[in-house]
């Protein structure tokens, strides 16, 4: 069996007297687009910003490619390979779209003129690239949405996790996304996906993962994830309530 | 429907970044001579005077701005530097006869370590609570420096009357080498920043200014980042304090280190434009001839008006261009690559 990319291991994190995560285990093998999903207030995003390092674990353990990470800081797993999208969009708006997209590309390519080429490169892959002498702060929702994803992927990573990059689209314009998520994992990149609106996500994903109230739920097969009981009381019940 | 980009775009927007990074240097090539002729044209002794503490602050708010305009870190304490800078190259000078050449290089130096010593502590604080500090040590060095008597305290320290030499960087009358040392201050800092906002620390600083959650995702060192830009930061406007002592031949706490100087390092930047090339030099070149003018206009009556005049336009600028005056002469959208 192919070792996991990523694996977490019982990891919990707290926030003073509220458990956001617990006790969580899952991995990602090469290859997959896997998606973690779950209602609101689930720890989706905390689970996120632990992979990442932004924040650090209450207890438990990460590992990337076999090693543990648990203890290096954000840039450091950036370096490791690991890249991220924020789920409110966080452009550097007083640069260029490219110049963006360069900050991401230095990581590999100390050179800034290496990272330009780069950069430019990555923008043409994620059909921003005429954009690229805009100014960041004047994009559409849509295409910040895109100029995340391209920061993200200037870095070069082996696992790219994409905070709801489809939240607020329309459904052209997600479509135009999900088209993206796939041409970025034929190019060998593994994706690790938050996404709220299911119907996307559940085409998409080789396999899915449920969290809710800070705990695992179900995970396995798309197909399957959503015929589970427990599922559909806790996510989709809901939502049919709600609708 | 968008079209896929040919890889001849590709070529296309690189292409557009070296252009634009030409045109600016040739620009500033221009500038240059014109201000080198400038000088040539003015003779009196007064505009001259002006000219070169126009030139000097144009490189001491350069200075400024590659820490707070570039890697957004404000500092309103960077009097502390420029008095390090004039008390070093001062005391060198005066009490061990060390040529002022040396002072200069010897106060960046130290001004340049002391920012990184203060930087250990302070860059842990956020937004404001960094600015306020950068304050209250600046003072807190001011109090040192007025109660230390080997430096002469409140009473300062006078250079010795020599002849005009380049060697003691002394001129009695003649404003013509201080003119093209502080013009050359200026190129240095100007070009520094260029070649800064070209390369991997330029791009660091900027990440860090606009989001530093995101820039960290990226693999940038937020910490290292924000040192790299202290030290540079706080080296040039060291030089820049050192020139002043030997420009002024005399020197006291009140005279290199007052909260004033801080703001006047800090304001042509955000005048002009915070964080671009040219807004420190476009500020300097409109605040420092007003200030000089209302100053000699109002002579002893009207202390502070100066300031009130400062206060003024930049209330004027933040409403009505806050990205600061350069932002006029870019084409909207600003075509930045």
């Amino acid at each position: 069996m192919i070792p996991p990319l990523l694996s977490v291991e019982g990891v919990s994190r707290r926030f003073g007297g509220l458990a956001a995560v617990s006790e969580v285990s899952l991995s990602v093998g090469p290859g997959e687009i896997v998606g973690l999903i779950g209602p609101n207030g689930a720890g989706k995003s905390t689970l996120f910003n632990l992979i990442a390092g932004a924040i650090p674990v209450s207890a438990g353990t990460i590992r990337f490619e076999g090693e543990d990470i648990t203890g290096l800081s954000a840039p450091d797993r950036c370096r490791r390979g690991i890249a991220r999208t924020f789920q409110v969009v966080k452009s550097f708006d007083s640069m260029s779209v490219l110049d963006n997209v360069v900050v991401g590309a230095l990581v590999r390519h100390p050179h800034a003129s290496r990272a330009r080429l780069k950069a430019a490169e990555v923008l043409d892959f994620a059909g921003l690239a005429g954009r690229a002498a805009a100014p960041a702060g004047d994009l559409t929702p849509p295409e910040k949405r895109r100029l995340e994803v391209a920061r993200a992927l200037a870095t070069e990573p082996k696992l790219l996790l994409l905070d709801e990059v489809m939240t607020g689209l329309t459904p052209a314009e997600a479509q135009k996304g999900v088209e993206l998520v796939r041409r970025v994992r034929e190019t060998g990149v593994t994706v690790l996906m938050v996404e709220h609106v299911m119907e996307i996500v559940m085409p998409l994903v080789d396999r899915a993962f449920v969290l809710h109230l800070g705990r695992e739920l179900a995970h396995g097969k798309p197909a399957d994830v959503a015929r589970d009981p427990g599922v559909v009381a806790a996510y989709l019940g809901d939502r049919r309530r709600a609708a | 429907m968008a079209v896929h980009a040919l890889p001849r775009d590709l070529a296309e927007t690189t292409a557009a970044y070296d252009r634009r990074r030409r045109n600016e240097l040739l620009f500033f090539g221009a500038v240059v001579l014109a201000l080198a002729a400038l000088p040539l044209a003015v003779r009196d002794v007064y505009a001259q005077n002006v000219i070169v503490l126009t030139l000097m602050y144009a490189a001491l708010s350069q200075s400024w701005n590659i820490l707070g305009g570039y890697c957004g870190q404000i500092s309103l304490g960077h009097a502390l530097y420029f008095g390090i800078g004039a008390y070093t190259t001062s005391l060198l000078y005066t009490k061990a006869g060390i040529l002022p050449w040396f002072g200069m290089l010897a106060g960046g130096l130290l001004a340049a370590a002391l920012a990184l010593a203060l930087g250990y502590q302070l860059f842990r604080l956020a937004g404001h609570y960094f600015s306020i500090a950068t304050i209250v040590i600046a003072e807190a060095g001011l109090l040192l420096v007025h109660n230390w008597d080997w430096a002469g305290a409140a009473t300062g320290i006078q250079w010795p009357y020599v002849p005009d030499s380049w060697a003691t960087f002394q001129f009695g009358r003649d404003k013509l080498p201080y003119i093209y040392f502080a013009l050359g201050l200026f190129v240095v800092t100007w070009l520094v920043t260029f070649l800064i906002e070209g390369s991997r620390w330029g791009y660091w600083w900027r990440a860090v200014k606009d989001n530093a959650d995101a820039a960290q995702s990226l693999g940038v060192m937020i910490f290292k980042s924000k040192m790299a830009a202290a030290a540079v930061s706080a080296f040039f406007t060291a030089v820049g304090g050192s020139f002043y002592a030997a420009f002024v031949s005399y020197i006291d706490p009140e005279s290199v280190m007052a909260f004033q100087f801080s703001l006047l390092m800090a304001l042509p930047a955000v005048l002009g434009g915070i964080g671009t090339l040219w807004g420190p030099a476009l500020g300097a070149a409109i605040l420092i001839p007003m200030t000089e003018v209302t100053r000699s206009y109002l002579g002893g009556s009207g202390r502070g008006i100066d300031l009130i005049v400062y206060g003024a336009l930049i209330m004027v600028v933040a409403l009505a261009r806050p990205q600061g005056l350069v932002s006029l002469f870019t084409r909207r959208p600003a075509p930045k690559v």
